[in-house]
């Protein structure tokens, strides 16, 4: 078997070191009413590299990949070019096969990048630290409201319409367990968000409030008034960014007063994945940093005096704190955080700026077209890459029609909230430097004809 | 709070050091050691204005922006390509890795991650598939979690598994939101979640994370739970159990059919830490066990890489008790076609279900590449996988245990796992000094100072996918590292001499944290 | 002015109904570097036995108990810029907070320093 060294006389000669005779005598601790005498039933034998190969491509036939057909779907995962070289990297075997660093000394590559990209991540989200990454956004966001409940002592959080509503669903489950309070609505199909429920609901028991920015309909809204409301009465504003594309173009949350900032950081690097592994993106300010989730790394000396990094403030963690740990995190998404920093990397300022220049003209013209389908209305007054369409009928079925005819046109809000009459019509479009002229046309065209 | 960065800090700044006599050799003025490349940061070396990416330009149109253009820069230095595949290519050459040596990093499986697996994870049916695409244009990915969900239940002999969970602790985590979540059901608000004190860490948080307070079960001398001191708790007040095994000291749970039945009889459930899976995958199905929840790190029995510390997946399988209360999402099958259970189906088929624990449907990337290990492997490999890493674990236990204390090498044999604790090492020297002595060897070293309940723990797990020659190295050079923390050698106390670091201060790095760079001058203005 | 010891290494200076607490030399030094010391808030109430303030090394945090009753009145602000203090001076500089006491009857449960010398010996 092709992954396994041992031949049988080592097996042989091992056993006789150890002094047993038979491998079953390694297991005498397992009743033997649990020990299985052969290969479990039902399961097919080893198979040649080849064949495993075959059976993927024969599954991978079966989905329509992003890259293949007019593609714009957003809504929490969005698809961008990621250059050839971050892959090549992330393939590394000394990224790939190492292991957290908990040996520094031989694991300076990863801290040195993770201390960038936590640099990469704060400087982005306008804040003063951020950590090695979480699991994904949607629980990164409810880590946030778990942190902001240690840090104001107090259990109501505040959360937006526009907030994805997985992330909602994610907060709500563990809401059940802990005790928290969430005030939640859905969101209607109108340029306006609810920022007006937020401002009147924000309290002295409120621990936060939670916007998404851009939000689940692509909306942009100034966080300045919420931030200042929320701390008029001791709460945190929580902002969360599932496009962090979007900063290049607009201005961080951290610059309009918010104090915990988390996001997805699946746009830069990681790629779609059908969902996952992604990479949970979390900053705050840096006062708050003894109450954060997750793994941090920071800067030291070694004996001889040279700069070198660490995981540090580990005292928070679960296998130090146990059942007193900041969360019971134990990992973080690194492979994809060096993704992340990578793609970021390779942009730089100058190539952020440009791509989400580049972002949001082709979302503009592209609503400009859309819209000129009889029926079909901008719902946005303001968007970056991704908007909201009313269309004349339920969007769900239409985008099963689209996808019949070879364009993945949008997320419905049907499929996001199921049930909910008044959003059915409505269509989340992202469009990205991914886009042709040509994949826009084409789906302009099977648009108008779906809903002929 | 924050102290300064070393920023601007340069290897050459290091006092360039001449030979002492002619048998000494002179520092380098780069700080460079011929292969061992010293690399600033990114911050250090790039800059606003360079880009390693050509984008198309952007055609005019009228903002939509709603007046919140950027007006301040972000302060993102780039690089060129060439710059930046050296930059991270210098990075990495300061890591150790599975691809270079052996690393017997106790409870974290570190086997070869086949490369295969890399290239299906990739076709592009399955890494650039969104996972909100109408599911009968992702007919391929939901056949590959389902296909995994097969083998995943099959291999155990439970009733069902929830795929989404991202990690193990997460996986903990939906273990017991599903025992809270059946026991709400039938109006019993219990409080108390038992754990052994050598429990991963992840286990009293996880039952805190989900609002259960957590309490210790004693151990016995053998290393293995007190079944009779667990059965005296258990009481109307207790949730349930979470118990490893094979356990952290490397044993089976001789007792867990016992353990399983007094904690049911007590009114509770049992949740099994899967960590150690590896030890008995195709050997024992935890289910016939009576085990109503375990998570399974794909990326340890699995082999999905490590990659410096995440992503991992930690589906978690259940019991017939536990399955209505599985999370959401969940893939389900009509004859040949594959559904998927969300919010809006639930009604008609999953009921009960706690809820959803992430955004979409869990770590695809991992799927892939764990379901190319296990069809590489079939049920006789896997079988395989389990007899070798248990064989190796035990040739290292019987092979070291009169240079090294192994606090339960009377217990039986060992699982996949061999431990030992510091005892008998000279005075003033411990298990840190032998595992930065491996590091000078050019090993990674074992897990230490866990678990617990061993004075100076030293957890070896070599894995199944280590030859004999690389084992009886391994076995002379902690031999000798041991004699060396025994005699008392003072160079020990100081290793490693030879890695790109020597020992780091994490005194300072926590008392004054710096957690990102900033400019010297900045830096200096914000002491 | 009298000194008193707990038998979880805090130590505890009574003057009239106030006092001064801190962690013992021996607790310090089973702690190895300290790197952070969480105080209590003034006005912070807090019970015989019951968790009052935190203190961390680099791979571990422990409690600090109230070693009786009371109200806290001062936590000390020195330790946050410098937590080494309670390496340095654990008795002296280093001190976590003072409190006024709820009642003095609890201080006969106190051992004195000859008893914690014996105490700690006995470790």
């Amino acid at each position: 078997m092709r992954y396994l060294p041992l031949t049988q006389p080592d097996r042989q000669a091992m056993l006789a070191a150890i002094g047993a005779r038979t491998i079953d005598d390694l297991f005498v601790d397992v009743p033997s009413e649990a020990r299985l005498s052969g290969p479990i039933e039902g399961l097919p034998l080893h198979a040649s590299e080849m064949a495993v190969e075959r059976h993927f491509s024969n599954l991978a036939r079966k989905n329509m990949a992003a890259s293949h057909h007019p593609f714009f779907l957003g809504a929490g995962a969005y698809k961008h070019h990621v250059p050839a070289s971050v892959d090549h990297i992330i393939q590394r075997g000394e990224f790939l096969t190492a292991y957290t660093p908990y040996q520094p000394e031989i694991a300076q590559g990863t801290l040195q990048m993770l201390f960038e990209f936590q640099t990469q991540v704060a400087r982005l989200f306008g804040c003063d630290v951020a950590n090695a990454s979480m699991y994904d956004g949607s629980t990164a966001c409810w880590e946030a409201i778990g942190m902001a409940g240690r840090i104001t002592k107090r259990t109501k959080a505040v959360l937006s319409s526009g907030l994805h509503p997985h992330y909602v669903s994610v907060a709500k489950t563990m809401a059940k367990y802990t005790g928290d309070a969430l005030d939640t609505a859905l969101p209607e199909l109108s340029a306006k968000t609810d920022s007006e429920r937020l401002l009147a609901a924000v309290d002295t028991d409120t621990s936060c409030v939670v916007v998404q920015y851009p939000d689940i309909l692509g909306r942009i809204e100034d966080l300045s008034a919420l931030a200042a409301k929320a701390h008029e009465n001791g709460a945190l504003l929580i902002a969360v960014v599932t496009e962090p594309v979007a900063l290049g173009a607009i201005k961080s949350p951290g610059e309009m007063g918010a104090d915990i900032v988390v996001g997805e950081g699946q746009s830069l690097g990681v790629g779609l994945q059908f969902g996952g592994p992604y990479v949970g993106l979390f900053a705050c300010n840096e006062k708050f940093v003894r109450q954060m989730p997750g793994r941090l790394c920071g800067e030291t000396v070694d004996a001889e005096g040279k700069r070198g990094f660490v995981l540090t403030l580990s005292t928070r963690e679960q296998h130090i704190r146990r059942e007193k740990a900041t969360s019971n995190i134990c990992t973080n998404s690194g492979l994809c955080a060096l993704a992340f920093s990578v793609h970021m990397t390779l942009l730089g300022e100058k190539g952020l700026r440009g791509l989400a220049s580049l972002n949001h003209a082709l979302a503009v013209e592209a609503a400009g077209r859309l819209t000129q389908i009889d029926g079909v209305e901008l719902v946005n007054d303001s968007f970056f890459n991704e908007f909201t369409l009313r269309l004349p009928k339920e969007a769900r079925p239409v985008v099963r029609a689209m996808a019949d005819r070879k364009v993945l046109g949008g997320v419905s809000l049907g499929r996001l909230y199921p049930g909910v009459e008044q959003l059915e019509n409505g269509l989340v479009v992202a469009v990205t430097e991914v886009a042709t002229d040509e994949d826009i046309e084409k789906f302009t065209t099977a648009l108008q004809e779906v809903l002929a | 709070m924050t102290a300064i960065n070393q920023s601007g800090w340069k290897p050459e700044m290091t006092a360039l050091r001449p030979a002492q006599d002619e048998t000494d050799v002179a520092g380098t003025y780069t700080g460079n050691k011929a292969l061992m490349l010293e690399e600033p940061l990114i911050f250090e070396i790039g800059h606003d204005g360079s880009t390693g990416i050509d984008l198309a330009e952007a055609p005019q149109v009228a903002s939509r922006l709603g007046g919140l253009q950027r007006n301040r820069d972000i302060g993102l230095p780039g690089l060129s390509e060439p710059e930046a595949v050296r930059h991270y290519t210098r990075l990495s050459r300061q890591n150790y890795a599975i691809d270079l040596g052996f690393f017997p990093l106790g409870s974290c499986t570190m086997k070869h991650n086949p490369r295969l697996n890399e290239k299906v994870a990739r076709m592009a049916g399955f890494a650039d598939v969104h996972p909100m695409q109408p599911v009968e244009t992702v007919q391929g990915a939901l056949a590959v979690i389902h296909q995994l969900a097969h083998w995943l239940i099959t291999l155990t002999g439970m009733k069902a598994v929830a795929m989404s969970p991202k990690a193990g602790a997460h996986g903990e985590l939906c273990g017991i939101l599903a025992i809270r979540a059946a026991l709400t059901a039938r109006g019993d608000a219990r409080s108390v979640i038992l754990c052994p004190e050598s429990a991963h860490g992840t286990n009293p948080a996880t039952a805190a994370f989900a609002g259960y307070q957590v309490e210790n079960i004693p151990a016995t001398s053998e290393g293995r739970v007190d079944l009779e001191a667990l059965k005296a708790r258990l009481g109307p007040d207790i949730a349930g159990v979470m118990i490893t095994n094979p356990n952290t000291c490397g044993l089976f749970e001789r007792d867990m059919r016992a353990i399983s039945d007094a904690v049911h009889a007590a009114g509770g459930y049992v949740y099994c830490d899967g960590a150690n899976f590896n030890a008995i995958v195709g050997r024992v199905r935890p289910g016939d066990l009576g085990i109503d929840a375990m998570h399974i790190n794909l990326h340890k029995t699995f082999s999905t890489p490590h990659g410096g510390g995440g992503p991992g997946s930690g589906p978690v399988v259940l019991s017939e008790a536990l399955a209505p209360f599985a999370p959401l999402p969940f893939v389900d099958k009509d004859g040949e076609h594959y559904r998927l259970v969300e919010e809006e189906t639930v009604g008609e088929h999953h009921d009960k279900t706690f809820g959803r624990m992430v955004a979409f449907h869990g770590q695809m990337g991992m799927f892939t590449r764990a379901l190319a290990y296990i069809m590489s492997h079939g049920a006789d490999g896997l079988r395989q996988v389990a007899e070798d890493a248990v064989l190796n674990a035990n040739y290292i236990l019987r092979s070291l245990q009169d240079v090294l204390d192994a606090p339960f090498a009377h217990s039986g044999p060992c699982m996949h796992e061999a431990l030992f604790s510091d005892d008998g090492m000279a005075e003033g020297f411990s298990t840190l000094d032998i595992a930065k002595g491996l590091i000078d060897e050019g090993y990674h070293p074992m897990t230490v100072y866990f678990p617990l309940v061993v004075h100076g723990a030293m957890l070896i797990e070599p894995t199944e996918t280590e030859s004999k020659a690389t084992l009886d190295q391994f076995i002379g050079a902690l031999r000798s590292v041991a004699g060396r923390a025994k005699a008392g050698d003072q160079s020990l106390k100081s290793a490693p001499h030879h890695a790109p670091r020597r020992r780091l201060d994490e005194t300072q790095a926590a008392r004054k944290p710096v957690l990102v760079w900033r400019e010297p001058e900045q830096a200096v203005a914000a002491e | 002015m009298t000194r008193y010891y707990t038998e979880d290494h805090e130590w505890i200076e009574v003057d009239g109904d106030s006092a001064t607490v801190g962690i013992t030399d021996y607790a310090q030094s089973q702690l190895g570097d300290i790197v952070f010391a969480e105080v209590p808030a003034v006005g912070a109430t807090l019970k015989k036995g019951g968790d009052a303030a935190v203190v961390e090394s680099v791979k571990a945090a422990s409690d600090v108990y109230a070693p009786v009753s009371g109200t806290v009145t001062e936590g000390n602000a020195a330790l946050e810029d410098d937590p080494a203090l309670v390496n340095s001076d654990p008795e002296g500089e280093g001190w976590f907070f003072k409190l006024t006491l709820s009642d003095t009857d609890e201080l006969g449960s106190l051992m004195d320093a000859e008893a914690y010398k014996a105490f700690v010996d006995g470790l």
